[in-house]
């Protein structure tokens, strides 16, 4: 009996779906939130302190316009300072939103369902904080459109050798094409919430943002193929967006900046950072909103195991800057590696070791893995560990340069840390409003999870 | 006309041309089987709404065209090359800047700016060409007339055959409806 004997193949991951749900409870439990859930104490309470902190941002930022970036910390050699560590901070941040719907979708990684929509408005607003910077950091923000070709009476054209401008465009690009990737994943969604809503505004503020969508079999197919597409255009990108962000160090030739590893380091940084900040958001907004039975613990679990394989990249991106250090035999570059472990920012560097590499390394164990408040924790330490590195590499590779006549320090003034904080701040703004009025879960993309969505051949067959 | 269990809606609008009539179904197995009986049957004009992409479902209501690829091709095609002769003709023809004695034409620096272009052009084309070929945004269809058609975006399964196709006749094409079984018949007003 036993060579015929099937032995039942148990899958004991936990689902990416709590059992029992169908089409209607889905539709119903997703886009309640938005339509039915009154608004709770605690939702204002929490927009009160974002809102502050976002005006906080518009008066540090008001005060600059005053002023002049002479309000900053910036000096001569230091003059990228704050403005590009939070730029290269945010938009790393937003990588992993763009890696969650592009990537995970063509690797077919239907985890990715239950996270994608919040994780890729998080990379929306990631990237409107991460603007921002470059913009008010050119001193003058009001003439940022120099920045793009257009025929002008200055008879003046941008200098398409320099990664600044490519920065320029990769960045723009990479907004635009999360802006829409992330609205035409809303269509469908918003034709539910049209359908759905009883007053009669939101039926028509929704059904004008739904344009129309009815759900027909030519209308899914070629939408299907122009995600699709559009996963596979994203895809290339996001990896070529912080490319060109480090292509903005390693094309200089500062000590620490000027190095090949860059691009594939800084990419995992930035899916890294991403990932950390999709825990953060995720686990409490799956407590608060009851979300469990969608954001499972397989959603956190794959998320920390992401997290970690990232980390070690980043690890061995510091280790090889560490081996080239010594290997290169130049005198910069060994002596940045002292400078970094010995001088002035020794602290900022032993912190960065620590919140990017050693604490980490405890999700190789599960029970951190599955523990909600240890994964947030952890997540919240690579956050701060993933700012610090890029403050390292801005700041220590200038205050030490070449010649010691030009050797200075950095001190962040208070208006540093007021945009720094109010940009978290105006992040944090825009989550709090997009958790209440859109869908924050892909309610169709987790529709097709059910099994009751997937048709059998045999039907097909049958006519 | 009695049609057994099969209870039928009229139209709440009345006198008005039909659009064709509608079919609802329980499961997205049950849509696709219909879909290809009633292809089969000859009738060629006819759509299937369901809250979530089907596979198979546009091949059965006879939908092949999809031309979706193309316009995104043609799109990053596009962006490729605006991108590379813009810089191009400002690097070598227009603002020829001398920098660090490059050659004015080095087209390695000029790859990452077509790069993004392409991508740009070709990912808002794939968004508007879907939207466009799908004739969208459409603020008015005949099919929101049918009440339960509010169900299409959440767990219900919707079938029309085209008062425009030639096979099309309001009883004979309501009684093929039926022997589908359905859960409910409506004609759908224009």
């Amino acid at each position: 009996m036993a060579a015929n004997a099937q032995i039942p193949v148990e899958d004991r991951r936990v689902p990416v779906i709590a059992p029992g749900h169908t089409f209607s409870t889905i539709t119903e439990k997703i886009s309640n939130i938005v339509l039915k859930r009154p608004i709770s104490l605690g939702w204002i309470f929490g927009f009160l302190i974002v809102f502050g902190m976002m005006n906080m941002l518009m008066a540090a930022l008001g005060y600059l316009f005053i002023k002049g970036t002479g309000i900053w910390g910036i000096n001569i050699p230091i003059g990228w300072g704050f403005a590009i560590v939070n730029f290269v901070w945010w938009i790393g941040i937003g990588h992993a939103g763009t890696l969650i719907s592009a990537i995970l979708a063509l690797l077919r990684q239907t985890w990715r369902n239950s996270i994608n929509r919040f994780a890729e408005a998080m990379t929306l607003f990631a990237v409107a904080c991460a603007g921002i910077f470059p913009l008010v950091h050119t001193g003058r923000p009001w003439l940022a459109y120099w920045l793009f070709p257009y025929p002008n009476t200055m008879n003046y054209w941008p200098n398409f050798r320099s990664p600044l401008v490519w920065d320029v465009f990769a960045v723009s690009t990479y907004l635009t094409i999360s802006l829409v990737f992330w609205f035409i994943g809303l269509i469908p969604d918003l034709a539910t919430l049209r359908d759905r809503a009883e007053n009669p505004w939101l039926q028509r503020i929704y059904g004008l943002l739904a344009m129309g969508w009815r759900g027909s079999a030519r209308h899914w197919h070629r939408y299907e193929t122009a995600y699709l597409l559009l996963a596979g255009l994203a895809t290339p990108l996001v990896l070529s967006v912080h490319t060109v962000v480090s292509f903005d160090f390693a094309v200089g030739i500062v000590p620490g900046w000027h190095t090949t590893i860059f691009p594939p380091y800084f990419v995992a940084g930035a899916i890294y950072s991403g990932f950390a900040m999709v825990l953060c958001l995720a686990i409490p907004i799956r407590a608060i909103y009851g979300l469990k039975d969608f954001i499972t613990e397989r959603h956190l679990e794959n998320a920390a195991k992401v997290m970690l394989a990232t980390g070690l990249i980043v690890a061995y991106g510091y280790f090889m800057e560490a081996f080239m250090g010594w290997y290169s035999g130049s005198q910069y570059d060994s002596f940045l590696l002292w400078n970094r472990l010995h001088g002035p920012y020794r602290l900022w560097y032993a912190a960065l070791l620590a919140c990017n590499i050693f604490v980490p390394q405890v999700l190789w164990l599960k029970k951190f893995r599955v523990s909600t408040g240890w994964l947030w924790l952890i997540s919240f330490v690579v956050l701060v560990g993933m700012w610090l590195e890029r403050f390292i590499i801005v700041i220590v590779s200038l205050t030490r340069d070449f010649v010691t006549s030009s050797w200075g320090m950095y001190y962040p003034t208070r208006w540093d840390w007021m945009t720094f904080a109010g940009t978290i701040g105006m992040f944090l703004t825009f989550m709090w409003l997009f958790v209440r009025v859109l869908p924050m879960i892909s309610i169709f993309e987790l529709r097709t999870l059910l099994p009751e969505a997937h048709v059998h051949e045999s039907a097909e067959v049958k006519r | 006309m009695n049609l057994g269990d099969v209870s039928i809606y009229e139209s709440p609008i009345p006198d008005s041309p039909s659009y064709g009539l509608m079919a609802e179904f329980d499961s997205a197995q049950e849509l696709v089987a219909a879909a290809h009986k009633t292809h089969d049957a000859g009738y060629k004009k006819m759509d299937a709404y369901s809250p979530f992409p089907i596979e198979g479902l546009a091949e059965a209501i006879g939908f092949e065209k999809n031309r979706v690829a193309l316009v995104v091709l043609i799109g990053g095609l596009v962006g490729m090359i605006s991108a590379y002769s813009l810089q191009y003709w400002v690097a070598t023809i227009t603002y020829p800047t001398n920098i660090g004695g490059r050659p004015y034409h080095s087209w390695p620096s000029f790859i990452i700016v077509t790069f993004e272009l392409t991508i740009l052009f070709a990912g808002l084309s794939s968004v508007i060409g879907m939207l466009a070929l799908n004739g969208l945004p459409m603020p008015y269809h005949p099919v929101f007339n049918v009440a339960e058609f509010a169900k299409a975006s959440e767990n219900k399964f919707f079938l029309v055959v085209f008062s425009s196709d030639p096979n099309y006749d309001a009883a004979r094409t309501r009684l093929f409806l039926s022997g589908l079984a359905p859960r409910m018949i409506a004609e759908v007003p224009s």
